[in-house]
């Protein structure tokens, strides 16, 4: 008896969505970075196509490291005090997308203004040829006055900016549309919220195939098995041919590792775990690959060693395109 | 894997007799798959078909047993591809690599040592792969004898031959051992395992294990482990997907067996992050030479995290847990009755060293800020868990006053109104207790 072939031909596939523009598509990006195109679950190259590896983003931030975990904030740290400098060196560090998180922005973090938010966006793009994603400050009335301006200032670029969530999508989605930016589509954990989302999205005029959707996080041994679930159901749903799954999915890891002990405990406090400095960069990675293998295509992530790691892993697993 | 009407008519004798007392055999296959009827009912039924009927209703993926006792490792029976469509049942093994030319006595603290509590669960190192580095089968056999009664956990013996497997196999068979004679299993191991019953390891790409287990299961071998050998990790990735889809989506026996895998890379982050791939999709063993925490843990984590159940919260009981001791004037901290919530506080409070309760509430196994969209931790919840408690009674007059988590800051005052008491605010994460215990909570009570 052959073996039997348990090929699977599914009917939907994930879209594929470029993020920056290179000056001859208007913008000023050395390059462009698509992920997506899946035509199966991850990696089975023996049934499907996989034209885009995942890509990895480092994380900016505009309120700086000082609140990060030590091994992070070691490869940071001495650049955090300046945008260009951080953002210049992310690319020496091997990241492909620059995250530049609005954190400054929010009212306690020194609540800085939609005019500065848009330098600092001007700014990023100016110190670095990769494409950007802008992340807000997850707080809606600040979101709503930055964003805006945020998107003129990058206007061009066809970068990813988010987050746009059900109670408070409007001023984003038409920013993006008026400036010609991808959006990332917030919903904690829900597929069926990702899809009311999506929908709503879709009614003021955003084209579904311009949508990244960000199903929360949590970090490895910390909430993350939830999120795998989700984004596997997702997956499974979405090449089962439903046109409201199909979009490729960003996790926002890096700030939940600074979560979890076993990752970011001192050596004199833990022991037992071994050694911190490399603990800490390992669970960020392994965070990762995790979500890898249930469908995730970017990941933003603040250890630069982490980024390298995980990056290397993908080399190994990802079929060739 | 059940069986459809349709496969038990094919096993009856198709003549409509009546005998059975349902007028067609149609019907009364009907009513067997639906388990209204035994198939014995029919009294013309042959042997052969109830025999076929009896291994037809075996699950697809065989149950593999390795070592004895209460550390015996039970792994296979897995009924699903995804965790969500079920759950995933039996734990994968985590193994170390161990020569036995090794200095065993350190070999066997590191095992020992790679064993952490989480969420209220012992994750460890449950399995040693012994390898045959010193050719000699004698010293493999002295060398898995110990491991077996110093450390009771199952042994995977590897060697390049059956014959260097064969004392081992043949003195220490009550300890069931896993033979893995790499790029077997060879005739000579086959008999070994069959004579010994012992399980042991199919090597090879697909059509190689394929035929070699049935070859095995023909002379007599129960129990298999399929591995796909050196390959890279996409490979691996995708016989471990494969060998799962044959079994489980068509029932194809032959691959209906759970998989071990090394995890190959030399680096040691990587072979770590390889771990975790092969514990997310479909291993049965995972055998890693990394024996540093900081690189297992990430994989023990791995696999506790896939293995829980999805239909079930992880949720620990509604009650007031006491820590170090408290007394009248000790803290009383509220969260919720999620697992992950209330061992990071169980931690931060033990580890302040300061006496307190934490009084948990059942919000069905949410998390903080979930709980308190879906209105299950409340001002009237958690008012409620605080008078059924009773906990006010042990406390003295000035230190009723529950510290709620800073997240839910919003229904402090709230709650100050249902309780007439003051309500303390306490930090957003968890890892802010300690500082807040030790420093702020005694100002607080001046």
């Amino acid at each position: 008896m052959p073996v039997p072939d348990v090929k699977e031909k599914f009917s939907g596939v994930v879209h594929a969505v470029t993020i920056g523009a290179t000056s001859e598509q208007g913008g000023s990006r050395t390059r462009t970075v698509t992920i997506g195109g899946e035509t199966g679950l991850p990696m089975l190259s023996f049934e499907a196509e996989y034209p885009h590896r995942p890509a990895f983003a480092l994380e900016v931030n505009t309120a700086g490291a000082d609140d990060w975990h030590s091994q992070a904030r070691k490869h940071v740290g001495e650049v955090a005090a300046d945008l260009e400098k951080w953002a210049a060196r992310c690319e020496e560090w091997g990241a492909d997308l620059v995250c530049l998180h609005l954190d400054a922005a929010h009212p306690d973090l020194g609540g800085r203004s939609p005019e500065e938010c848009a330098d600092d966006v001007k700014r990023v793009l100016g110190a670095t040829g990769l494409p950007l994603i802008v992340w807000g400050a997850d707080v809606d009335e600040v979101d709503n006055n930055v964003l805006p301006k945020c998107t003129q200032a990058a206007a061009g670029e066809n970068c990813l900016f988010g987050t746009a969530k059900e109670a408070n999508y409007r001023t984003l989605a038409a920013s993006c549309l008026a400036d010609s930016h991808k959006i990332i589509a917030e919903a904690p954990s829900d597929i069926n919220l990702s899809k009311q989302l999506h929908i709503l999205l879709g009614d003021v005029g955003v084209n579904v195939q311009n949508i990244v959707m960000h199903p929360t996080c949590g970090a490895l041994g910390f909430g993350m098995v939830y999120i795998y679930t989700t984004i596997e159901r997702g997956r499974i749903a979405a090449l089962g041919g439903d046109v409201l799954m199909q979009q490729p999915v960003v996790v926002n890891m890096g700030k939940e590792i600074g979560r979890v002990k076993e990752a970011t405990s001192p050596d004199e406090d833990a022991p037992q775990w071994g050694k911190l400095d490399v603990r800490a960069p390992l669970w960020e990675a392994a965070t990762a690959v995790g979500y890898m293998e249930a469908g995730a295509e970017l990941f933003i992530m603040r250890n630069p060693e982490a980024l390298q790691q995980a990056k290397t892993a993908v080399e190994a697993l990802w079929p060739k395109a | 894997m059940a069986l459809t009407g349709l496969d038990i008519y094919k096993l009856l004798p198709r003549t409509n007799c009546g005998d059975c007392g349902v007028p067609t055999c149609l019907a009364f296959a009907m009513k067997v798959a639906a388990k209204q009827a035994a198939l014995d009912e029919c009294p013309h039924v042959s042997e052969e078909s109830q025999e076929a009927a009896g291994a037809a209703s075996q699950p697809p993926q065989k149950l593999v047993t390795i070592g004895s006792g209460d550390r015996a490792l039970k792994i296979g029976n897995e009924t699903v591809m995804f965790r969500h469509d079920e759950r995933f049942h039996h734990p994968c093994g985590i193994a170390l690599l161990v020569n036995d030319t090794d200095d065993l006595d350190a070999r066997m603290e590191t095992v020992r040592s790679l064993s952490f509590e989480r969420i209220g669960q012992i994750i460890d190192v449950d399995t040693v792969a012994l390898n045959c580095a010193s050719g000699d089968g004698e010293k493999l056999q002295e060398a898995a004898g110990r491991i077996q009664t110093e450390l009771s956990l199952p042994v995977v013996l590897i060697a390049d031959s059956a014959d260097k497997l064969r004392p081992a196999a043949e003195g220490l068979s009550d300890g069931r051992p896993l033979l893995w004679e790499r790029g077997g299993p060879s005739d000579a191991l086959v008999e070994l395992a069959a004579s010994a019953k012992l399980p042991v390891v199919v090597e090879g790409d697909l059509e190689k294990c394929d035929a070699d287990t049935q070859k095995a299961k023909g002379a007599g071998v129960e129990e298999m482990v399929l591995c796909p050998g050196e390959v890279s990790p996409l490979e691996t990735l995708q016989f471990l997907t494969v060998t799962r889809r044959a079994t489980l989506r068509r029932t194809y026996r032959p691959l209906g067996y759970p998989v071990l895998v090394r995890a190959w890379a030399q680096d040691p982050v990587q072979q770590s992050l390889e771990g975790c791939h092969y514990v997310d999709k479909y291993a049965g063993i995972v055998v890693l030479e990394v024996d540093s925490p900081e690189y297992v843990l990430p994989v023990l984590v791995t696999r506790q995290g896939i293995y829980i159940d999805p239909q079930v919260p992880v949720q620990v009981e509604a009650k007031v847990h006491e820590i170090n001791n408290p007394t009248e004037t000790s803290p009383l901290i509220v969260t919720t009755n999620f697992s992950l919530t209330y061992y990071s506080v169980l931690g931060e409070v033990e580890a302040s060293r300061v006496p307190a309760r934490i009084l948990t509430v059942d919000t069905k196994g949410t998390s903080v800020l979930t709980a308190w969209a879906a209105d299950e931790f409340g001002p009237e919840q958690i008012k409620d868990a605080i008078e059924k408690s009773g906990v006010f009674d042990q406390l003295g007059e000035g230190y009723r006053k529950p510290i709620i988590p800073g997240l839910v800051a919003v229904i402090s005052g709230e709650l100050r109104e249902e309780l007439e008491q003051e309500v303390i605010v306490g930090p957003k994460e968890a890892s802010g207790l300690g500082r807040f215990l030790n420093n702020e909570w005694p100002k607080l009570v001046g």
